[in-house]
């Protein structure tokens, strides 16, 4: 019986990976969207050829269905790995100082997750589903006008004042993410452990000062 | 005259006659052969997992939570095997005689010996089981020098030995528990021997958790059950030790032996109030570099830095210009507890001694220092919340091993046929005085090399047993013998607690029966401990009832440590001569060192239990020196 | 000093078990926590009230016997530190200090303070040790190890077995303890062979038992008396994956 179980150990892998993956398309994404920062007429034409190339592709559909995957896999990972853990402990400390001895944000990572998890889904609402699914009009070269979307959605200051907020929110689950993916794949030499954890500092500064600046941008801006 | 069965033929070839000669069991008859082992220090684990390992089938108690809590773990300094890997001329004739003489020539020659040449097997085993020596950059092992010896043979895991070396039995034994051929049973509490027919066959367990008391059977019982140095109460060892497991043994007809030889460490933390429950121990490593004095003015109330040097005693450099600091064990607790007796004492309650490293940072740099002892100045510090490189540390003598316990013959048999003793619970190697780094040698050796042979040569005659009827009319009458026992110690419902008592023991002990003795002491002190033990049955308190009860299991123990205390003290005063670490005021030299009696004083003292009502019967054990010649130790 | 306590009582396994208070007044600041609780079992009996069971053995951090949750943290608010080295000095006079068991599934409370740790022995047993006999063992520097290496497997084995590392992990996971067995014996040459199957065993067995996973918060290390570094963790998942990948 005891074979049949995925152990621990595999289930935390699977985060990792599908985790790592999910921070590879962030640079990804972040890339595209730098787009946007470009002069108001390049950024238009340019967005929006970006925009189609990426739904056309079939390589890059197989890339957004593991994405897909990877954002579902995450999140069951994480309620199977979070109820058993609540199992571990199933009487609660009187009185619970623990805080003291780790990091915030390394405790909550469910709770960035789900904050995350509705920015996406309002994000996806807002954009993934107007371009596939809604009415959109056609630029000049007849492509399907997303550029024009963004710097609408943009243009309210409270939405813009929701993605900065929840790209504090990626920012600490990044952080604490992205070594601990490393930690949990194996890695134990302290040099390399250094330099990641350093890298991930770097890695999640940038994504996410990089998002949570584009809206601004945008809106302030253009 | 008890008669030890030392093979014949010389020293050296004694061990391997034996082996050669001793009879075997067949792997296919082991099955068949059950061997309890109570206690799993290392000598305890090291011994179930042998045995279980050969085929044996083992069952094993301890009265901690998990074997691997045994206080071997708290030894700290190393364990010495003549490997000569320093190439200083080690052997095994040079590691015998040290641990002879250490002993003041009051052990067995050959058991002696035999511990020194299986010195080597052991570290070859602890490293195979990856304990994690130190290593010097060449990847080979590292020894370093100890008390009382000339040449580097201590093997050591930081300061953290014996816990290394008890890791690696225990994960022995749990391997042997996880294959099923060890029954494991944490927390149960050996009540009392059971013999048939005068064999030892049996013992009665209480289990901690729930209180009732269980019957386990096999074909030897071995004690595994370490020192009862606790029965001073202030003591370097864990709060559970304890001597009931070989007193209720004793009682049953098995000889004490050398019951009065305690150690009394002289680097150990003085206690500092009535509340105190332990002393710890500071490693002896710290007297290298540390200098030891005391002022020369009597109740002296400055601070010590505020000391001037020509003001400062450093009385074991003056008495002992030779070994100095380094004077061993015995000698350096006796001159402290002088100093302090006469008045020149340190400390808020003027019990302790300055160990003063102010010369040491001066010479080698704090840095030095802390390299070498630093885990240990944190230590103190936390104890204490002093920094010792600014401000000398206070010491002072604590009770530390047994050097006595279960008298054995060459094959670690106790007088009860079938009952072993193995470890720091028997009397064998040490004599009067035990050298630095060598009990846990004993423990290992005793456990893993010596007790699996002349176990097999015991059980050898018992192929044809079966299994132990526990529904035997000597369980039943043991058990209820038990049962009695715990009511009466709850029904007594008095307003003392145990430790109370036992607190009243140990400054009964330390004064009269502990480094110095004296007849008149040791006379008042035999009658101090019968109005004590009569004042424990009428005044005791035990609340709570047969379940989990700690303060059940202390009173049980302490009852025992009374009854031991005053065959200590017997012991004591019929020794009419100062040998190591017992040292009769009477006897000694003008200069105020120990005075053996060869003459009259060359055996073993075993008591054996005559009933509550008479007092012990001595038997002796001559000691035969054949191969060394005693000599007068001198550290001048 | 005078103190206040929060203690929880708890009579058996199951039992339900509260807070209960009391005081202790004039106690000294030198005394030892475990002599502090001492002081007040004294108490108890001149009451005639049943004593607080709490686990202890040596009294010198080195036994791993101790060990309770005090003001909310294991082995109370000094780092690496163990229950019984720690101090009355360390709190204020009249202050309020909570004492309650170590909370784990894997570690269910007997009595008191009590609780059974017997699930890391089911986990050594799983495949903690080096499959010697006595006996079998070569001369011991037939196997060279480098110093470095020496010392690295010591910092693993310097484990005292407390379990305050699955009592401050918010999955109570018992990652650091069975980690710090696994990377012990995997840095020497002589626990090289059995590696695969040690790893694969013993997390299986820490499964089995009911800890948690681990989330890396690292709370472990700063928990764990010995200090030791949650990079053991680290190597564990390594061998586990090393595991992973090889088989057949």
């Amino acid at each position: 019986m005891a074979k049949s179980i995925q152990r621990t150990l595999s289930r935390k892998n699977w985060m990792a990976v599908t985790g790592l993956f999910l921070c590879f398309y962030l640079v990804i994404h972040l890339l595209g969207n730098l787009q946007l920062l470009l002069p108001d007429e390049r950024a238009h034409i340019q967005f929006n050829w970006y925009a189609e190339v990426l739904s056309g592709n079939i390589i890059i559909r197989v890339v957004s269905w593991i994405l897909f995957a990877s954002i579902i896999g995450h999140i069951i990972y994480a309620l199977i790995i979070t109820l058993t853990n609540n199992h571990a402990r199933n009487i609660r400390y009187q009185y619970d100082r623990r805080s003291a001895e780790s990091k915030w944000y390394t405790r909550n990572m469910g709770v960035l997750g789900t904050v995350i998890l509705i920015f996406l889904l309002i994000h996806l609402r807002d954009f993934w589903y107007i371009y596939k699914f809604g009415d959109l009009p056609v630029d000049e070269k007849g492509r399907k006008d997303l550029y024009v979307l963004v710097i609408k959605v943009y243009s309210d200051l409270w939405y813009v004042l929701l993605y900065v907020v929840c790209m504090i929110a990626l920012f600490y689950h990044l952080l604490h993410g992205f070594f601990s993916a490393a930690r949990t794949l194996g890695l134990y030499h302290p040099r390399y452990v250094r330099w990641v954890k350093m890298f991930g500092w770097v890695y999640s500064v940038v994504i996410c000062a990089g998002f949570a600046f584009i809206p601004l941008y945008v809106h302030f801006v253009k | 005259m008890l008669d030890a069965r030392i093979p014949d033929g010389p020293l050296a070839e004694k061990w391997s006659n034996f082996k050669s000669h001793a009879r075997l069991v067949n792997p296919a008859n082991r099955k068949k052969l059950t061997v309890i082992v109570v206690g799993t220090g290392l000598a305890g684990s090291a011994l179930a997992a042998s045995m279980a390992e050969m085929g044996y089938h083992v069952k094993c108690f301890c009265f901690q939570d998990t074997p691997r809590r045994a206080h071997s773990v708290a030894a700290q300094g190393g364990v010495n095997a003549c490997k000569n890997y320093k190439n200083d001329g080690d052997s095994v004739y040079r590691m015998f005689y040290d641990t002879i003489k250490g002993g003041d020539f009051r052990s067995r020659e050959a058991n002696v010996y035999r511990l020194a040449e299986c010195s080597a097997s052991l570290i070859d085993q602890a490293v195979a089981q990856g304990v994690p020596f130190a290593r010097e950059y060449g990847g080979y092992l590292n020894n370093r020098s100890f008390g009382g010896v000339q040449v580097s043979r201590t093997f050591y895991a930081r300061g953290q030995t014996g816990q290394q070396l008890l890791l690696g039995a225990y994960q022995a034994l749990m391997r042997q528990v996880g294959l099923g051929n060890v029954e494991l049973h944490a927390r149960h509490e050996m009540m009392d021997l059971v013999l048939t027919d005068g064999v030892a066959r049996g013992i009665i367990v209480r289990n901690m958790d729930t209180g009732k008391l269980e019957r386990y059977g096999g074909h030897a019982v071995v004690l595994a059950t370490g020192g009862f140095g606790k029965i001073y109460f202030l003591s370097t060892l864990a709060m559970g030790a304890n001597g009931s497991a070989i007193w209720r043994a004793y009682k049953r007809g098995a000889y004490m032996a050398n019951p009065s030889w305690t150690q009394i460490h002289p680097t150990c933390l003085p206690q500092s109030g009535e509340y105190q429950s332990k002393l710890t121990l500071m490693s002896e490593s710290l007297r290298n570099d540390g200098r030891i004095w005391v002022p020369k003015k009597q109740d002296d109330q400055r601070s010590p830095n505020n000391i001037p040097e020509e003001e400062r005693d450093y009385y074991l450099e003056r008495k002992y210009p030779a070994f100095g600091n380094l004077s061993p064990r015995d000698i350096a607790s006796r001159a402290a507890k002088e100093r302090i007796d006469e008045g020149y004492g340190v400390g808020p309650l003027r019990n302790a001694v300055y160990l003063d490293f102010t010369r040491a940072i001066q010479n080698q740099g704090e840095a030095a220092i802390r390299k070498k002892y630093g885990n240990l100045f944190t230590m103190y510090q936390k104890i204490t919340n002093v920094n010792a490189y600014k401000e000398p540390m206070k010491i002072s003598p604590a009770a530390h091993f047994s050097m006595g316990g279960l008298w054995v013959d060459y094959e670690l048999m106790t007088t009860i046929p079938g009952l072993f003793a193995i470890g720091e619970a028997n009397f064998a190697d040490h004599g009067a005085n035990r050298l630095g780094a060598n009990s846990l040698l004993q423990a290992c050796v005793d456990g893993y090399f010596i007790a699996p042979y002349t176990l097999a040569n015991y059980l050898a005659a018992d192929i044809k047993t079966g299994p132990i009827d526990t529904e035997d009319v000597a369980f039943a009458k043991a058990q209820v013998g038990v049962e009695e026992f715990m009511s009466k110690l709850l029904a007594i419902k008095g307003n003392q607690s145990a430790d109370q008592f036992h607190r009243l023991l140990g400054k009964i002990l330390y004064d009269k029966c502990g480094l110095l003795r004296s007849k008149e002491g040791l006379m008042a002190a035999i009658t101090e401990i019968r109005q004590l033990k009569a004042e424990f049955w009428k005044n005791l308190h035990v609340p709570g009832g047969e379940a989990m009860n700690s303060e059940l299991e202390k009173a049980g123990r302490v009852a025992d440590f009374l009854e031991l205390a005053e065959l200590m003290c017997n012991d004591a005063l019929y020794r009419n001569e100062s040998c190591g670490a017992h040292f009769r005021v009477e006897y000694q030299t003008p200069d105020g060192e120990a005075l053996r009696n060869d003459k009259d004083f060359a055996f073993v003292s075993a008591w054996e239990y005559k009933g509550e009502d008479n007092g012990p019967e001595l038997h002796k054990e001559e000691l035969n020196f054949d191969v060394v010649t005693p000599t007068v130790r001198s550290y001048k | 000093m005078n103190i206040r306590l929060k203690i929880w009582r708890q009579e058996h396994e199951g039992d339900a078990g509260k807070m209960v208070d009391y005081s202790l007044n004039d106690i000294s600041s030198d005394m030892s926590f475990l002599e502090m609780l001492d002081t007040l079992n004294e108490q108890l009996i001149q009451k005639n009230e049943r004593t607080i069971e709490f686990d202890h053995d040596c009294r010198e951090g080195i036994c791993g016997q101790c060990g309770v949750m005090i003001n909310g943290r294991p082995h109370g608010p000094l780092t690496n530190t163990t229950t019984c080295q720690l101090h009355m000095r360390t709190f204020k006079d009249n202050e309020l200090i909570v004492i309650e068991p170590f909370r784990a599934t894997a570690f269910p409370v007997k009595c008191d303070l009590k609780v059974d740790r017997s699930a890391f022995d089911r986990i050594i047993q799983a495949g903690g040790f080096i499959s010697v006999n006595t006996g079998q063992a070569p001369e011991a520097n037939d196997i060279p190890i480098g110093s470095p290496v020496a010392e690295s497997a010591f910092d693993a084995a310097a484990c005292i077995g407390c379990g305050a590392c699955v009592a401050v992990c918010k999955n109570a996971s018992a990652a650091l303890f069975t980690s710090a067995k696994i990377s012990h014996l995997v840095l020497l040459p002589q626990g090289k062979i059995e590696a695969a199957a040690r790893v694969k065993n013993m997390v299986e067995q820490m499964d089995n038992e009911g800890f948690g996973h681990c989330s890396n918060t690292e709370a472990c290390e700063v928990a764990c008396p010995q200090a030791i570094s949650v990079l053991h963790i680290a190597r564990m998942n390594y061998e586990y994956n090393k595991l992973q990948v090889l088989k057949k």
